[in-house]
């Protein structure tokens, strides 16, 4: 027994140390990852973001250097505080205050105190770091937009969260993410792909050499610059013209779809959201609830469509074979269109409206009748109402349009079940639904869908759908951007309504908008709306309305204009249109006059009725 | 049988295969690629230790086997003075004064006093008066490993003076009473769970295990048991007490905090359990197969301190995995069983006692400088045989096992 203890003794505890060598080696796993963070440094390398530039090639985004100052809070001495409290235009207090958040997050780590130092403050303060042991400036790279306009369309960068962390594994804390715009829909071209280098690291943290030889590391892939399709100059113009009043502005280019412009007033210029006041301009963009500055009235906000709906109406209505062209319907300056109900018309008295006088006349007695015969065409509204639905689906109303931009709203085109809902046991009819008629009924459209349907007519019966990007790094665009959408209208129907909208311009309603050598094709619209005031349901003073192509053969530009509260649509929309449709196809102004009223122009005495908590008058 | 195969190539064979293993380790703990030119000047001086080493084992061949059992006492002796010359001339290396410096040269006299007290022993257990159970006997193998022992406690080298207890192993082997190395056991547990349940419940735990005793004695002896039981109850009572006491006031903080670590009472991986955590991190990082020779990360930028030397056996588990770390824990085993059973082979108690004491100074080594790396047994310096950095080590087990293999050479059957 004496003899086989101390073997004995051997034998145990070299099965010990096998069990704990095994315990350690196979089956824990978390040793691996710690001895890579100990010793291995993951270090990414950025590709510089990708450039914007305007169809034209003029650079609108590049990137432009900031610097935060970066503390370690261990290795701070004490420093001069009024220096540098003094050359940060901080106050005592928030240094201290950023000193202890740094601390709180660690004392060995460095954390940043003070972010996105301008160029001007850097060089400053570069000169005197020596006196602030334990901070230093680090150099990063934000976004430089090189105009004050389009925010709304270049959209903006900002640091990932963490639920963009959680959905997409790429980003890592402190990267930058396209957050809005065309910087969303794009990211992933702009951004590139980053790079990894593994480095080895000693116990002091110093780098002593590459990790497994470089075999690990990957190259980033450079970033893509993007052409976009708008054309910054008109985009200029436009958000000049629309200067103090609440509007959208979209126009484009129909024999591409591309989209030459997308205004939104009120706006802000882009680089108040780059540098140190960015959450604070953020926060007082974002808190403005009168003048939303960060919706885009071009892309997002919905409208009844008014008068240029009736254009639609008589495209249905002559594919449906329900009018002709040269059928008349007498207005006596309006139409009972049941009993006790009367719609009002700005007609004569018993004017005889054919198509053409029909639209450039905007005669509301003319196309509800248009509508009910399209409704009631065999006597079944549901079935009617539907195949008028579907006709206005083949121009993308109701839905998306499907353009790379993030932001929209599909608007609204009703349907058979809609007014089932509405009006149990099938009791309606075309006449019960006769606002729809005139574009003010139940439906919503958006700018862009409005826009889209002048380049809609102005191709004679397809569109493209819009896009915003002309070409990533060269000319490629996605292809569905290059497939024509044909609408369920056939050709020939084009014909007579391309004729009506001309005269708009010419004889009719929109007389304004005529360029001396440019044959202007419009539609205006005065647009009925309505708010709600501590509950109560007021009408405002209408939206100025107005869609139009130009030229009327060969069309070059399809746009729409709304200005909120503008009344009639002669008034603002049209001039505007016109101004825009000038100074695209000619280059040049020559209506100054004109111009200079649209721009100096001001509604905001009528947003301020609203708020004003008296009673109002509209449309004075 | 011919004269040759009378030798035990085993174990040389086996002492070349570790030494060589830890010159490959000990250069890639080294390692730098930008200036490589300190691990070469270690490896070198390495190299020279392994030839002497080498050197002293033909040597050793040549001498005469009554030789050693002859000059045992002087050897001894020697090895005593030379201990006791470090308060004159040793020189301080980290807190402890165990070196002597020689020309470019260190040698720490502690390394040989091992082989020193080994023969002692053999020669003390040998002596045909000798009855290791006889009281004057074992107090005089307690004194000659008590005056080495004491000694380097004082330097202080606890890891030289733990591998002295080792010898204990050896005494009981022999036919030293059974109620030392009980009590030693006992000492030991009360130790730890003093540590682990505080005094009061360690208290508990002896008067109900004394209480248990004289319960499970048959009727007739129960009262016979009651007065020793109670005079043990009282002893480990009072080591109980005192065990607490010198953990909180003779231990300094950093012994502490080695037991607390231990026993995952404190978990502080940038203070003191920063070797203890790094080293682990260093051998589980390897998982089964290793990350490869120089590949080793944790190695590569120098995680784990002392790597070269005490944690030698690190670089091993990250760069050659379980495979690297299962072979080598083997090859100890198998050198410390094989002279194990050729020490039973021997026929003069001498030999047999050496060949024990040699193997015993293995295991206590390999035991606590594996225990201690993989996180079992508290931090305590003591080098990996044959493995580590240092010529002291290395050349005194060269000694160790040429003598050995020249007594085996004579006894062998």
């Amino acid at each position: 027994m004496r003899t086989r203890f101390f073997p004995i003794l051997v034998g145990f505890c070299g099965i010990v140390m096998l069990l704990r060598l095994f315990s350690l080696q196979i089956l824990s796993d978390e040793y691996g990852d710690l001895s890579l963070k100990n010793s291995v440094l993951k270090q990414y390398v950025y590709p510089e973001r990708g450039y914007m530039f305007d169809r034209n090639g003029k650079l609108l985004v590049s990137n432009q250097p900031m610097y935060d100052l970066m503390v370690v809070p261990k290795n701070l001495r004490p420093f001069d505080t009024l220096d540098l409290c003094t050359m940060l235009r901080l106050t005592k207090q928030e240094l201290n205050v950023k000193i202890a958040k740094a601390k709180r997050y660690s004392m060995r780590a460095p954390s940043v105190l003070l972010n996105q130092i301008s160029k001007q403050d850097y060089a400053a303060l570069q000169e005197k770091m020596w006196k602030f042991p334990g901070m230093y400036i680090q150099r990063k790279s934000v976004r430089a937009y090189q105009t004050d306009v389009a925010s709304n369309i270049l959209g903006y960068i900002s640091e990932v969260n963490y639920f963009d962390m959680e959905t997409n594994p790429y980003y890592k804390r402190g990267e930058l993410i396209g957050r809005q715009g065309i910087e969303k829909t794009y990211e992933e071209i702009l951004r590139g792909k980053k790079g990894v280098t593994y480095l080895q690291r000693d116990k002091f943290s110093r780098i002593i050499g590459p990790y497994k030889e470089q075999k690990l590391d990957t190259l980033p892939t450079p970033a893509q610059d993007i052409t976009l399709s708008i054309d910054i100059d008109l985009q200029e113009y436009g958000t000049k013209l629309l200067a103090n009043k609440r509007g959208g502005i979209l126009a484009i280019e129909p024999s591409t779809g591309e989209i030459l412009m997308s205004v939104s007033t009120p706006t802000y210029a882009p680089n108040l959201l780059v540098g140190r006041e960015r959450s604070e301009n953020f926060n007082l963009l974002k808190q403005d609830t009168l003048n939303r500055y960060l919706f885009d009235r071009s892309l997002q906000g919905q409208y009844p469509p008014g008068s240029p709906f009736k254009v639609l109406n008589a495209l249905v209505a002559l594919e449906e074979g329900v009018i002709t062209p040269k059928a008349t319907f007498t207005c006596y300056s309006g139409h009972f269109y049941a009993r006790n109900q009367f719609m009002e018309c700005k007609c004569k008295p018993g004017s005889k409206n054919n198509l053409d006088r029909g639209i450039h006349n905007s005669c509301n007695t003319y196309f509800s009748n248009v509508y009910r015969r399209i409704i009631d065409k065999d006597n079944n509204a549901p079935e009617g109402i539907n195949t008028w639905h579907d006709h206005l689906r083949s121009f993308g109303l109701g839905n998306y349009l499907g353009y790379d931009h993030p932001v929209g709203q599909s608007g609204y085109v009703p349907n058979a079940n809609f007014y089932n809902l509405w009006y149990p046991n099938q009791r309606w009819r075309g006449a019960t639904t006769v606002s729809n008629a005139i574009g003010q009924g139940e439906i919503l459209m958006t700018p862009i869908q409005l826009a889209n349907v002048a380049a809609t007519i102005a191709n004679r019966g397809f569109y493209y759908t819009p896009h915003f990007v002309k070409g990533i790094q060269g000319d490629f665009i996605a292809p569905q951007y290059k497939t024509k959408q044909y609408t369920t209208i056939s050709d020939e129907h084009f014909i007579p309504v391309v004729e009506g909208m001309a005269n708009v311009v010419k004889k009719g309603t929109a007389r304004i908008a005529a360029i001396r050598g440019i044959e202007v094709c419009g539609k205006t619209g005065t647009i009925e709306n309505f708010t709600k005031i501590k509950g109560v349901r007021t009408q405002l003073t209408d939206h100025s309305m107005f869609i139009a192509f130009a030229p009327k053969d060969d069309p070059k530009i399809a746009i729409a204009v709304i200005v909120e509260n503008g009344y009639w649509g002669g008034r603002w929309a049209a001039p505007i249109a016109s101004l825009v449709i000038e100074k695209y196809l000619k280059g040049e102004v020559k209506r100054t006059w004109l111009e200079k009223r649209m721009i100096n122009g001001s509604l905001e005495a009528e947003y301020a009725k609203v708020t004003s908590n008296e009673p109002f008058e509209i449309n004075e | 049988m011919n004269k040759l195969a009378r030798f035990d190539w085993y174990s040389l064979l086996l002492y070349v295969v570790l030494v060589g293993i830890g010159l490959v380790n000990i250069y890639s703990a080294l390692y730098n690629a930008n200036d490589n030119s300190i691990a070469l000047s270690y490896m070198q001086k390495q190299f020279i230790s392994f030839g002497l080493g080498i050197a002293l084992i033909l040597i050793i061949q040549f001498f005469d086997t009554k030789f050693f059992e002859r000059y045992a006492s002087i050897v001894y002796l020697f090895s005593v003075l030379s201990l006791l010359g470090l308060w004159v001339f040793g020189t301080e290396v980290s807190g402890a004064q165990s070196w002597y410096s020689i020309g470019g040269f260190s040698l720490q006299p502690s390394e040989f006093a091992k082989v020193a007290v080994a023969l002692a022993l053999a020669k003390h257990l040998g002596d045909f008066n000798t009855q290791i159970d006889r009281k004057r006997d074992y107090i005089g193998a307690f004194v000659l490993l008590g005056i080495p022992g004491i000694l380097t406690l004082l330097q202080p080298d606890a890891g030289t003076a733990l591998v002295l207890f080792g010898f204990f192993f050896v005494l009981h082997a022999e036919g030293l009473p059974s109620f030392f190395l009980l009590g030693l056991v006992s000492f030991f547990v009360l130790f730890i769970l003093t540590l682990f349940v505080g005094v009061y419940w360690a208290l508990v735990t002896v008067v109900l295990s004394g209480c248990l005793y004289v319960a499970l004695q048959s009727k007739r002896k129960r009262k016979k048991a009651i007065f020793p039981t109670l005079v043990a109850v009282l002893f480990f009572g009072g080591f109980t007490y005192s065990s607490s006491y010198i953990f909180e006031e003779i231990f300094e903080q950093r012994h502490r905090d080695r037991f607390n670590i231990l026993l995952g009472k404190e978990v502080d991986a940038q203070g003191i359990g920063y070797n203890i955590n790094q080293s682990q991190i260093a051998i589980g990082s390897g998982r089964f197969s290793g990350k490869g020779f120089l590949e080793g990360t944790q190695t590569k930028g120098g995680f784990v301190p002392e790597q070269q030397t005490d944690y030698i056996y690190t670089t091993v588990g990250e760069e050659w995995g379980f495979v690297g770390t299962f072979v080598v824990l083997v090859l100890f085993i198998a050198l410390i069983l094989r002279i194990v059973r050729l020490a039973y082979k021997q026929k003069t108690t001498f030999a047999r006692v050496f060949c024990l004491g040699f193997a015993c100074t293995l295991f206590i080594h390999v035991a606590i400088n594996l225990g201690m790396v993989v996180g079992l047994v508290p931090t305590i310096g003591i080098p990996l045989p044959l493995m580590s950095y240092g010529g002291s080590s290395l050349l005194a087990f060269s000694i160790f096992l040429g003598i050995y293999l020249r007594i085996t050479y004579q006894r062998i059957a």
